[in-house]
């Protein structure tokens, strides 16, 4: 099956300055986009991840390389009908309502009347702005805006969503409810490719993952690949430890424990280590509490490929 | 096509919505209506001096329109960044901007419409008889201001809404004198001048054929083939500037 984002050698300088300096914000980008996943683009500000979104809409052309969305080439307008993009910080139309804008964009896109006026009330009541459908969106708060953004981006059924940071500058209810909708679209077969530097985010609900520092992308793959089948270390919780029992336990474990009241938490390096824990901890008819073993966090591997790619 | 016409129907609502237009209306209404009180210090001719005038407010207001709202039609879009959730739908940049003309050519057409109403009105108070050549020079005037706002176009696509405000500007001045500078220079200038203003003569677009004014008031007879001449010449200078415009902003990038 044919990938639903393809993009190869993609690069993209700027001229600033009076004298035209050349700046390069993207380097070589390869990625492919599978229909289906929820591809969560990860890297801190400036790393070119809104750059990546505009060459994939035509907002602006590629230095060099090439790619395809939908199976036709970047910026193809007819591409864009099916393609629901929510940008960064968005900013509408503020002596429209609501309704209005929508109807606006629906009408762009070419939808019929009668699918427009079902449409259209219906999405502004799953991202909660049915009561402010009627409001210019000059009162809107940045909160409702960016949910009136997500609303145009859903508007004409798109195969493809692209959300530049959707979950940037609402509170945790409002993210939890664009966590749940991008959740709900995914289980719709929606493609989402979307843009972020909220780690948890992409944790919840991405399939893969790429991340993208100082213009290169420097890790891509599946949350499994990138988070690895590897444990990290096991954590064993435990109570009524003797001290000779817990001087034992303490060679194996990777740091010295940590003592608080009668509750002792030891870290563990692998499962061999925990299969000699627990039979010493038994033995010495010690209470266990719990075993929780620790995988790599996305956020380590982050802060990792961002070290690397600064050094 | 529909696209289009949404773009202009949005870029109509858009100009009717702003207040601007408002004060513009009222202000140039109100220039119309006072120049009745010239009339006082006037003996005879009073129809006259109420046409002249009249049709300076509604050219100079109508300047106004053509050029502060449309320079902001394109650049307030890029300016606050509205533009990238409507090129993200399917709609290709010569769309967009042959809407946003065709919008403010609307806006124009309705305030014109408003203000030759308020003229004709005036003319017939005052000489108990319709004057409708006046309806003729104004028609040529929305012409002339086509052709400005195509200019306000094309400059807001790669400059600043001052720049683009004060290029327009010129191109109206140059505009109207350009068949005099082309005589002044003929007659008194050296030969860097004269090349210089047969540059401009043959570039810019030539205003003072859009200016029935003198011939209307002071009723003077029109050749409808010049007229006609006329009008092809803006229409084609219209498409001309909006094509450069397409060509300028299809490079653009909007960061």
């Amino acid at each position: 099956m044919e990938p639903v984002i393809q993009i190869g050698g993609l690069c993209k300088d700027y001229r600033v300055g009076f004298w035209g300096r050349r700046v390069t914000v993207l380097r070589d980008l390869t990625l492919a986009v599978q229909a289906g996943e929820t591809f969560g683009y990860l890297g801190p500000n400036g790393a070119g991840k809104s750059t990546t979104i505009k060459l994939l809409l035509g907002l602006i052309q590629p230095t060099a390389g090439d790619g395809q969305v939908l199976g036709f080439s970047l910026g193809d307008p007819v591409a864009r009908r099916h393609i629901g993009f929510l940008p960064e910080n968005p900013s509408f139309y503020e002596y429209l309502t609501g309704e209005e804008f929508l109807t606006y964009c629906g009408r762009l896109l070419g939808m019929r009347r009668g699918r427009l006026r079902e449409q259209t009330p219906a999405l502004l009541a799953e991202v909660g702005l049915d009561r402010a459908a009627r409001q210019q969106i000059r009162k809107y708060s940045k909160g409702m805006v960016q949910r009136l953004g997500l609303a145009q981006a859903l508007l004409g059924d798109p195969k493809l969503l692209i959300l530049d940071e959707p979950t940037s500058g609402l509170d945790p209810i409002g993210r939890k409810e664009v966590r749940d909708l991008i959740l709900r679209q995914r289980a719709a077969g929606r493609t989402v490719f979307f843009s972020t530097h909220i780690l948890p985010d992409v944790e919840m609900i991405c399939d893969r993952v790429g991340i993208l520092v100082g213009g290169r992308l420097v890790r891509s793959g599946s949350m499994r690949t990138l988070l690895g089948e590897e444990l990290e270390s096991i954590e064993v919780t435990a109570t009524s430890i003797p001290a000779e029992t817990l001087a034992a336990v303490e060679r194996l474990a990777l740091s010295p424990p940590l003592v608080q009241g009668n509750h002792v938490m030891v870290r563990l390096p692998g499962e061999a280590e925990l299969e000699i824990a627990l039979f010493i901890l038994v033995g010495a008819k010690s209470r266990i509490l719990s075993v929780v073993p620790q995988r790599r966090s996305l956020e380590s591997i982050f802060l990792e490929a961002n070290r690397e790619a600064q050094a | 096509m529909r696209r289009v016409l949404t773009i202009a129907q949005m870029a109509f609502t858009e100009t009717v919505r702003d207040k601007i237009l408002y004060s513009i209306l009222v202000f140039a209404l109100a220039m119309i209506g006072s120049s009745t009180i010239l009339v006082t210090l006037s003996v005879g001719g009073e129809g006259r001096i109420v046409r002249n005038l009249g049709l300076a407010c509604i050219t100079l207001f109508g300047l106004f329109i053509a050029v502060f709202i449309g320079i902001n039609l394109v650049s307030r879009e890029i300016e606050r960044r509205t533009i990238f959730s409507l090129l993200s739908k399917p709609v290709r940049r010569a769309e967009f901007l042959v809407g946003k003309f065709l919008g403010l050519g609307l806006t124009l057409a309705v305030n014109l419409g408003i203000m030759a109403a308020g003229l004709m009105v005036l003319a017939w108070a005052l000489e108990d008889h319709w004057t409708p050549r006046i309806l003729l020079a104004i028609g040529f005037t929305f012409l002339e201001l086509l052709i400005l706002t195509a200019f306000a176009i094309l400059f807001s696509t790669f400059s600043t809404p001052t720049l683009s405000a004060i290029y327009t500007l010129l191109v109206f001045v140059i505009g109207r004198l350009s068949a005099d500078l082309m005589e002044f220079a003929s007659q008194f200038g050296g030969p860097s001048l004269k090349a210089t203003v047969n540059v401009l003569y043959y570039l810019l677009p030539n205003l003072a054929q859009f200016n029935l004014s003198s011939a209307v008031v002071n009723r003077l007879p029109l050749d409808p083939w010049v007229l006609t001449l006329t009008a092809i010449y803006g229409v084609l200078y219209v498409a001309g500037i909006l094509s450069v415009a397409i060509a300028v902003f299809q490079r653009r990038d909007f960061r």
